[in-house]
């Protein structure tokens, strides 16, 4: 996911710049009263070990491996502004020290992977919390459901930016089902993961949680255990329904593609367009044969993705006017009873 | 995408590079990088001097080639990306060794591989020949606010503290027969993550603590990084204004 350097055109290197700096402005001022002092060491650390996360290795199957990227996780536990900074600091510190995704794709590479995976998976965590039950179970359910939507909506995020700013051309409907396809595989993954590693903290220390901080001892002990193979299971039956709607999308029109390819004509006259780089220089030439797919899955991923990010900071915005502290909290033994 | 990030990848040196402020080195980085995404894809000759010049600049740095080229291999996921594009690409079809391909593809791919390696072999300059803590106040001097330096720094300091915790769990893990092999077989490694979690955060509440009781207000003291002086300036701004002369050529003839 860390996209190099030329892979999106300047000019949406600079709008995701802008739009990057914006949210991690919001991000930070949303966290300003508590990051004053104290938070800056945590912060630090935690930012460190999302970086570490990222070297868990995990067994898919027959003993491949993938890792972590911890988006969705760290809003769950930080909350989302904070989780926002430290996946955008990560990131940052990954493309200055570890030459890993390009200086001119900062903008993209942080709106994808920090502020759409923090924000976009909060607002599904929330969204999550409300039809689940309120116990422990019911939180690490909202985990999964919030990591795997983070890593989709990430993907989705990329595929808008190429129908703005393709550097290729390959038309928008192919990048996106190959994109949002590839991810939902990524995305159970990273869903059985987060959720595990939720329980895990939810067990020992319910106090870290910050997307767990509504519920009381009595109710995080309550409820039925969920085993991680029915927690497998269940993941694989929301990715199947995701796949199945995605496929939709994706294989509609197969030989739309052919189509464009032996129009030569129009195809020539796009050519100058298709590298103008302007915000929609692409838009007429990726669309033709299915414009109407391209345009209808790109206003179905634009809305499903500022739902869920504007959920994610909606739900930031008022936790914070409940709580004037919502992220650190002195490790007490014992919560209160609500 | 691929393995972890377990060190950084500074190489210690003398050479002019590495001498160089660190302020001026990261915004000559930033500002050729940006050059050489905006170069138009037709201009072959310009991306090969823009690589010339690069290549000069690890050569100054006394930086082996065969490291440079494999630490930019991180980009080689993109790579594989970009080898589709000739075969799913829209527009005018060529036909190569009895393929058809698209010709705009072909560009498209030949120029996204090109700016790839570019920026990810400059990104591996900058970081060989600066520290990390050198980065960011390279960064925080070029106005990025101190807030995310800050946060940067302490990050980079706990990693490696982090990433030690991390395979000491597994080395303990491996020990005790834990060789997963299916994704339902991850719960140890997910109750690894969160150890990890409540370990890193118990650390930062004692590191806080630590601090404050030797006198932290919030601020931390500025490193001994020397600063940029007009020197610094110029010789950092030789490699982007070679990029950008380039450009604006490019942008003239094309």
């Amino acid at each position: 996911m860390h996209a190099p350097d030329g892979f999106l055109t300047a000019g949406t290197a600079v709008a995701t710049g802008a739009i990057s700096s914006g949210a991690l402005g919001v991000a930070l001022r949303r966290g300003r009263q508590t990051l004053a002092d104290r938070q800056i060491p945590l912060a630090g650390i935690a930012a460190a070990f999302i970086f570490a996360a990222q070297m868990f290795n995990f067994p898919v199957v027959a003993g491949t491996t993938g890792h972590l990227l911890g988006g969705a996780l760290a809003a769950i536990l930080l909350g989302p502004s904070m989780g926002a900074v430290v996946v955008s600091i990560v990131v940052l510190v990954q493309a200055l020290g570890f030459a890993d995704g390009g200086l001119t794709a900062l903008g993209y590479n942080v709106l994808n992977m920090a502020i759409v995976t923090a924000f976009g998976g909060y607002g599904v965590f929330v969204l999550a919390r409300k039809v689940m039950p309120r116990n422990a179970g019911g939180v690490v359910a909202a985990s999964g459901l919030a990591a795997l939507a983070s890593v989709v909506l990430s993907s989705m995020a990329f595929s808008l930016e190429w129908l703005f700013g393709a550097s290729a051309p390959v038309p928008f409907d192919t990048v996106f089902g190959a994109m949002v396809g590839v991810h939902v595989l990524i995305g159970i993954g990273e869903a059985v993961l987060t959720a595990m590693a939720v329980g895990a903290v939810l067990a020992a220390r319910p106090d870290l949680v910050h997307g767990a901080k509504d519920l009381s001892r009595a109710q995080l002990r309550e409820g039925p255990k969920v085993s991680t193979r029915a927690f497998v299971l269940g993941g694989l039956l929301v990715t199947v329904l995701m796949a199945t709607v995605v496929s939709q999308f994706a294989a509609g029109d197969p030989d739309g593609l052919e189509s464009v390819a032996t129009d030569t004509g129009f195809a020539d006259t796009g050519q100058d367009h298709a590298f103008s780089g302007g915000l929609f220089a692409d838009y007429a030439t990726n669309g033709i044969g299915n414009e109407q797919v391209s345009l209808a899955v790109a206003g179905a991923a634009g809305v499903a993705l500022t739902l869920a990010v504007g959920g994610g900071v909606m739900a930031a915005v008022r936790a914070g006017r409940k709580d004037p502290d919502p992220v650190v909290r002195p490790s007490e033994p014992e919560r209160a009873e609500a | 995408m691929g393995a972890g990030h377990a060190h950084a990848l500074h190489v210690h040196g003398h050479s002019p590079v590495h001498r160089l402020a660190p302020e001026a080195k990261v915004a000559a980085a930033f500002s050729f990088v940006a050059a050489v995404a905006l170069t138009p894809p037709e201009a072959v000759w310009a991306f090969a001097v823009d690589a010339a010049a690069l290549i000069g600049v690890i050569r100054v740095a006394g930086l082996s080639p065969r490291f440079v080229a494999s630490r930019a291999s991180v980009v080689l996921p993109f790579i594989a990306f970009a080898a589709f594009i000739p075969f799913i690409g829209t527009g005018e079809q060529v036909t190569v060794l009895g393929m058809s391909l698209s010709a705009e593809g072909l560009v498209a791919a030949r120029t996204i591989v090109f700016k790839a390696v570019m920026g990810a072999t400059t990104s591996v300059v900058l970081a060989a020949t600066t520290e990390v803590p050198a980065i960011m106040t390279g960064l925080s001097r070029l106005r990025v606010p101190a807030i995310i330096t800050t946060i940067a720094t302490f990050m980079i300091r706990y990693l490696e503290v982090l990433a030690g915790e991390l395979s000491r769990m597994r080395t303990a893990m491996t020990a005790r027969g834990h060789n997963p092999k299916w994704l339902w077989q991850a719960k140890p490694i997910a109750n690894g993550a969160g150890a990890l979690f409540i370990r890193s955060y118990e650390r930062g509440e004692r590191v806080h603590a630590a601090m404050l009781s030797r006198g932290f207000t919030g601020e931390m003291p500025a490193l001994g990084h020397r600063r940029a002086e007009a020197r610094d300036w110029l010789t950092a701004l030789i490699l982007p204004s070679v990029s950008f002369s380039l450009l604006v050529v490019a942008l003239v003839i094309t």
